[in-house]
């Protein structure tokens, strides 16, 4: 993509922010559509019907609420202080937003084929801890400052479990680039690494529980890491108003809820590419069987982005599901059953690996 | 352990169970009325905006007397003889011009007390609730079916009337005393 548009234009810098805009674009339409689908789906689950004036079924619910969001006053409270208060929700957002550079949507849309883009991706993702503290700090209030250390000491408890099962899809594929990774579990579904991944044979059989505990466990530290319900303690509407960017409003706060669904799609993406293809067909390409080479990155992008969906729909399900833990529940959860777990989880593949 | 494992299996287990309950509810259809397009049949004794059929309303004030709000204001001007106001529907005369009936609903508070003194059964309740406004003013209901100019033109009959009555009874006074001093 970079290298095609390097061509067209001749400059590095005008191709990489016509690069950039195709994840900005991924985050705006996920950050719209997510929001339209969290109504309607908690309206249903609750036996209601949700938004439907605006438009054709509500459809422009929420860019009505853009709108309104853009023309909203800047209001800040008065012994703010103002420098953190401002970088806060930009920082928050970087973080989310840096993620999607080594994400590859399909073989030919990737920001950057670095060679340790999983590396990359788990470390840049905790830039938006110190955003949410910053912003916590800085607004000044008893709630924004216990929503922004509830959510510190979760995104750094979660990290731990997220680590170690990253580690073991590591050992099996012995490759930290998404690409590769992506690339091993090509062709058809029974490559993936939830199924085993590619290598055919004893281990392969073997594995397969295995992937499937550590799916589950990936999933659940990914959703706490992202601050979705039942992990939300960081913003409990019902408890902390709405946590770390309660003294926040317009544009400012319409970043903090940009940066959460793009984290929703960026947390999806990961778990897709780890255990479910990331951007491969898992039923083979129509562009190879009908000999139409340009339609196989089309069809990738598709596939990456229906996964990525997948799982934003049963994040919202799951929202709309289970009740918030409380803090203590919460830590016990990562401390006391997701890490161990994970671990025996590693050393079983390890072992199962050696064989 | 062997409580540990049990906790594991029992959350997962739980979550599933709640999975399956909300995705049950997600094909249920919606319970949701669509308020102004689609409304519900109000309930029998419902209490709303109050109505005055002023054909039936012989001005008794009993119903004004008997709010806790005072929000209904009436004034009456007495009939003059040879006058005929028609009777009420369950068979009273009408002796008197109602030449102002007015029900201030911000103030009512829809106890329907007004409604059972009345002894035509004029006032009562109707199932119209929407009636907002943007001003106070006009939430103020003027039952009144005369105009002002014939309210001011009763008045001025019945002033004229109990003038004329006056007159007559103080020259048949004063009659009254001349034939005491031509007696006497
Ligand atoms: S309903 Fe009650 S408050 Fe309203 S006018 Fe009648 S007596 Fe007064
Ligand atoms: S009680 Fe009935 S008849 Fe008497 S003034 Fe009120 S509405 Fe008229």
């Amino acid at each position: 993509m970079y290298e095609y548009f390097y061509e067209l234009t001749g400059n590095t810098i005008l191709s990489t922010l016509i690069v950039a805009i195709f994840p900005l674009l991924n985050v705006l339409i996920v950050a719209l559509i997510g929001v339209y689908l969290e109504r309607k789906v908690s309206a249903r689950i609750q036996d209601r019907i949700g938004p439907n004036r605006t438009g054709p079924f509500g459809l422009f619910q929420t860019i009505a609420d853009f709108v309104k969001m853009l023309q909203k006053e800047d209001a800040t409270a008065k012994d703010i202080d103002s420098k953190l208060y401002n970088i806060a929700p930009v920082l928050v957002f970087t973080g989310s937003f840096a993620v999607y550079a080594a994400i590859p949507f399909s073989s030919k849309l990737i920001g950057s084929e670095v060679e340790v883009g999983l590396f990359y991706v788990i470390a840049i993702s905790s830039l938006v801890v110190g955003g949410i503290l910053m912003a916590g700090w800085a607004s000044n209030n008893k709630y924004s400052l216990l929503g922004a250390m509830r959510s510190a000491a979760q995104i750094i408890s979660y990290e731990i479990p997220t680590a170690i099962i990253v580690l073991s899809i590591v050992m099996i594929t012995g490759t930290l680039s998404l690409d590769k990774i992506s690339n091993m579990q090509t062709a058809y579904f029974w490559n993936w690494n939830i199924l085993g991944g590619a290598e055919f044979g004893l281990t392969k059989f073997l594995l397969i529980p295995f992937m499937i505990v550590g799916f589950i466990i990936i999933f659940i530290s990914t959703l706490a890491e992202v601050n979705r319900t039942p992990f939300d303690i960081p913003e409990a509407e019902s408890e902390l108003v709405a946590g770390y960017f309660t003294e926040y409003c317009g544009m400012k706060w319409a970043m903090f809820m940009l940066s959460e669904y793009g984290n929703m799609f960026a947390v999806s993406a990961i778990v897709s590419i780890l255990f479910f293809g990331g951007y491969h067909s898992p039923i083979g390409y129509l562009g190879n069987s009908l000999g139409i080479e340009w339609l196989i990155p089309f069809e990738q992008a598709f596939w990456f982005l229906a996964k990525g969906w997948t799982f934003i729909l049963i994040q919202i399900w799951l929202r709309w599901t289970l009740p918030r833990l409380r803090v203590d529940q919460l830590m016990s959860l990562c401390w006391k059953y997701l890490i161990p777990y994970a671990f025996v989880n590693l050393i079983v593949i390890g072992i199962i690996l050696l064989l | 352990m062997r409580e540990y494992f049990r906790n594991t299996w029992l959350g997962i287990y739980t979550v599933l169970v709640g999975m399956k309950i909300t995705f049950k509810h997600l094909f249920t259809p919606a319970v949701t009325i669509q308020y102004p397009e689609v409304k519900l049949k109000l309930p029998e004794r419902e209490r709303n905006r109050l109505y005055v059929n002023m054909d039936d309303c012989i001005g008794c004030d009993q119903c004004s007397r008997a709010c806790p709000v005072n929000c209904i204001e009436i004034e009456t001007v007495k009939s003059i003889p040879g006058e005929d106001l028609g009777v009420t529907s369950n068979g009273k005369k009408k002796a008197l011009w109602v030449t102002k009936f007015n029900i201030d609903f911000a103030k009512c508070c829809y106890c329907q007390l007004c409604v059972f003194p009345c002894p035509t059964e004029c006032i009562y309740m109707t199932d119209v609730f929407e009636f907002s406004e943007y001003n106070r003013n006009d939430l103020i209901y003027k039952f009144a079916t005369l105009t002002e100019e014939e309210a001011k033109e009763k008045r001025i009959n019945f002033e004229k009337f109990t003038a004329e009555k006056e007159a007559q009874k103080t020259a048949a006074a004063a009659k009254l005393k001349e034939d005491q001093k031509t007696a006497s």
